[in-house]
């Protein structure tokens, strides 16, 4: 009896933990959306949850300044790298994998020693490098410098391992080449793996701020963080904290959408990645 | 290896070395995208940081001369060089050790077989989604001088307590956001590293009289070190290189008074700011010196741990 009754208290302190954590969790983001339907004189006078009087003027602002255009910018860039880095990383993957090619070793161990360079050190050289290619301020510098992931390449590598080598045999011998092979036999089973690089990649893209940063100069080229930073400093010293909520949730709300949609990938895919070590 | 003996043994084998000529073309042919991205956007640049780190570089006209080490020189004698050096440390160890034991305590309370239990990941996983920029927003609404977290603390204390414009407490407010949007991602990462640890385990320190703290503390830690290694290398990894939050908090500057200027940011500064390149990419080299050793270190330590554990 008493050890029952002991369960039950750890259970439901179990419960009241993690309800606060998820409480505590996500305050900062209804507290934001609650902010981004007053008004700008409520903001600065009073302190209430809910607003007092609902208002729209921050979406009017947002959407009548250069927002929608970083929107479409962001959604455009995340949509090609994505594409791009399914393409790039599966092939790089199949080939570690399955082809048994002259130096495959060595590659693979120079990808491992690549992964653990943060980007952060060589990102002034990769500046010169992009203005020596003539790319600074173009979209294209964003696109060709995350068009492949060595996580991904190493996380397809890891799919093609477990994928049954018969299968692919069989279709060899059926007179496809490795080629049609690939495109036919193996990629349409590969749904989870193609919605998990799916979902990073474009949420990496989408939430992407230095690279940005550091290469595009125009507003009307500037990616959808970059914007907001820029709309938080025109707006923050007027108090137009209303603007500049309504711009941080709008901004988020396909990330979470997209989230919604694959949410059982989302889950599975960060656990896979712990599994690469 | 196994496949390599498998293809050896094709019919179509012709070249002396084992491994016919169109297979190696297929690999090169498949690699060739992600070698042409690597080679050009990774390898190009750490080449170019080896000669860059000693050059005295003018942007303008692209001329460059060779200074030795007077970049070194230059930064190791500059206070703003250890001003980031502090802030990034302290950054570090604050917000490593904190975001690792919160993540890992999470995880473990959820892995309790709990009803809703996809309820709240999804619910806790939402500040890892968000973007940083927009993160950022939102921390620095609520922590503002007239904002959310200013105001409670003020009826609560009495007291008026800055936090963006006070030197001793805006980095602290990083550290926060930090911890509150990557716990979420680690959380997960332990989830699956329990979901590995057989359930015998902990039935036997049941029958022992272990209750759940104990078991937590003598079975789950122990078992997750390997888990815990790489959530550690990850954060260090990451906390070593933070820059979103410090720019957006600070515009740019890294105030007020040098309280939010962290390593990557005076890389920035130094490069975009006061053009210099070279001196930036000297930046960049130490810092990532750093990075390596004290992973390194981390690993020895965390290995050593494990052998006597």
């Amino acid at each position: 009896m008493l050890m029952k009754k002991r369960k039950n208290m750890m259970r439901s302190f179990i419960y009241i933990f993690l309800t606060a954590y998820s409480l505590m969790t996500l305050f900062p983001f209804l507290w934001s959306l609650m902010t981004s339907f007053k008004t700008t004189r409520e903001i600065t006078s009073t302190m209430t949850f809910f607003p007092q009087e609902w208002s729209f003027g921050g979406y009017e602002i947002i959407f009548d300044s250069q927002f929608p255009i970083w929107v479409k910018n962001s959604l455009v860039i995340a949509m090609i790298v994505t594409f791009l880095n399914l393409l790039f990383n599966t092939l790089a993957g199949y080939a570690l994998a399955r082809i048994p090619f002259k130096g495959r070793n060595f590659l693979f161990n120079a990808l491992l020693i690549l992964i653990m360079i943060p980007s952060q050190v060589t990102m002034i050289p990769l500046y010169i490098v992009i203005a020596r290619m003539g790319l600074v301020n173009t979209h294209m510098a964003l696109i060709v410098t995350s068009m492949i992931n060595i996580t991904y390449i190493f996380m397809m590598r890891q799919f093609f391992m477990h994928f049954p080598r018969e299968v692919e045999e069989a279709a060899a011998i059926d007179g496809l080449s490795r080629f049609g092979t690939f495109f036919r036999i193996v990629l349409p089973n590969m749904k989870a793996s193609i919605a998990t690089q799916c979902v990073f990649v474009f949420m990496a893209v989408w939430n992407e701020f230095m690279r940005p940063l550091l290469f595009i100069s125009s507003t009307e080229k500037y990616m959808l963080t970059q914007g907001l930073n820029f709309l938080s400093k025109q707006y923050m010293n007027a108090t137009k904290w209303d603007v500049i909520m309504a711009g941080a949730i709008l901004s988020i709300i396909p990330i979470l959408l997209l989230y919604i949609l694959l949410n059982k990938y989302f889950i599975r895919s960060s656990e896979q990645q712990s599994g690469i070590k | 290896m196994k496949g390599m003996v498998k293809e050896s043994q094709r019919p179509r084998k012709r070249w002396v070395a084992g491994i016919d000529f169109r297979t190696t073309l297929a690999g090169y042919a498949f690699m060739t995208p992600a070698l042409l991205v690597i080679i050009l956007f990774t390898l190009a640049p750490i080449a170019y940081a080896f000669v860059m780190m000693f050059q005295k570089i003018d942007m303008l006209t692209m001329h460059r001369t060779y200074v030795g080490f007077e970049n070194f020189q230059k930064l190791f004698t500059d206070p703003k060089f250890w001003a980031a050096f502090r802030n990034t440390w302290q950054y570090v160890l604050v917000v490593v050790p904190t975001q690792t034991i919160i993540a890992m305590i999470l995880a473990a309370l959820i892995n309790n077989k709990i009803k809703l239990s996809r309820v709240f990941l999804s619910i806790m996983f939402l500040p890892t989604l968000t973007s940083s920029s927009a993160m950022t927003l939102i921390f620095m609404w609520l922590f503002n001088n007239n904002g959310l977290v200013v105001n409670f603390l003020e009826d609560l204390t009495g007291q008026r307590i800055q936090f963006l414009t006070n030197p001793d407490l805006a980095l602290s407010v990083i550290m926060m956001m930090n911890i509150f949007s990557t716990v979420p991602h680690f959380m997960i990462v332990f989830l699956s590293g329990l979901q590995d640890i057989p359930d015998s385990l902990y039935e036997a320190a049941a029958i022992d009289g272990a209750n759940k703290v104990r078991q937590f503390l003598h079975i789950t830690v122990p078992q997750l070190m390997p888990v815990t290694f790489y959530v550690v290398t990850m954060g260090l990894i990451g906390c070593f290189q933070i820059f979103d939050q410090a720019y957006i908090i600070s515009n740019g500057s890294g105030g007020p008074q040098n309280s939010t200027l962290t390593f990557t940011l005076f890389i920035y500064q130094l490069a975009f700011n006061s053009n210099d390149m070279g001196r930036a990419t000297a930046l960049a080299f130490t810092l990532g010196l750093l990075i390596f050793t004290v992973t390194l270190i981390v690993n020895r330590l965390m290995k050593a741990d494990k052998i006597n554990g």
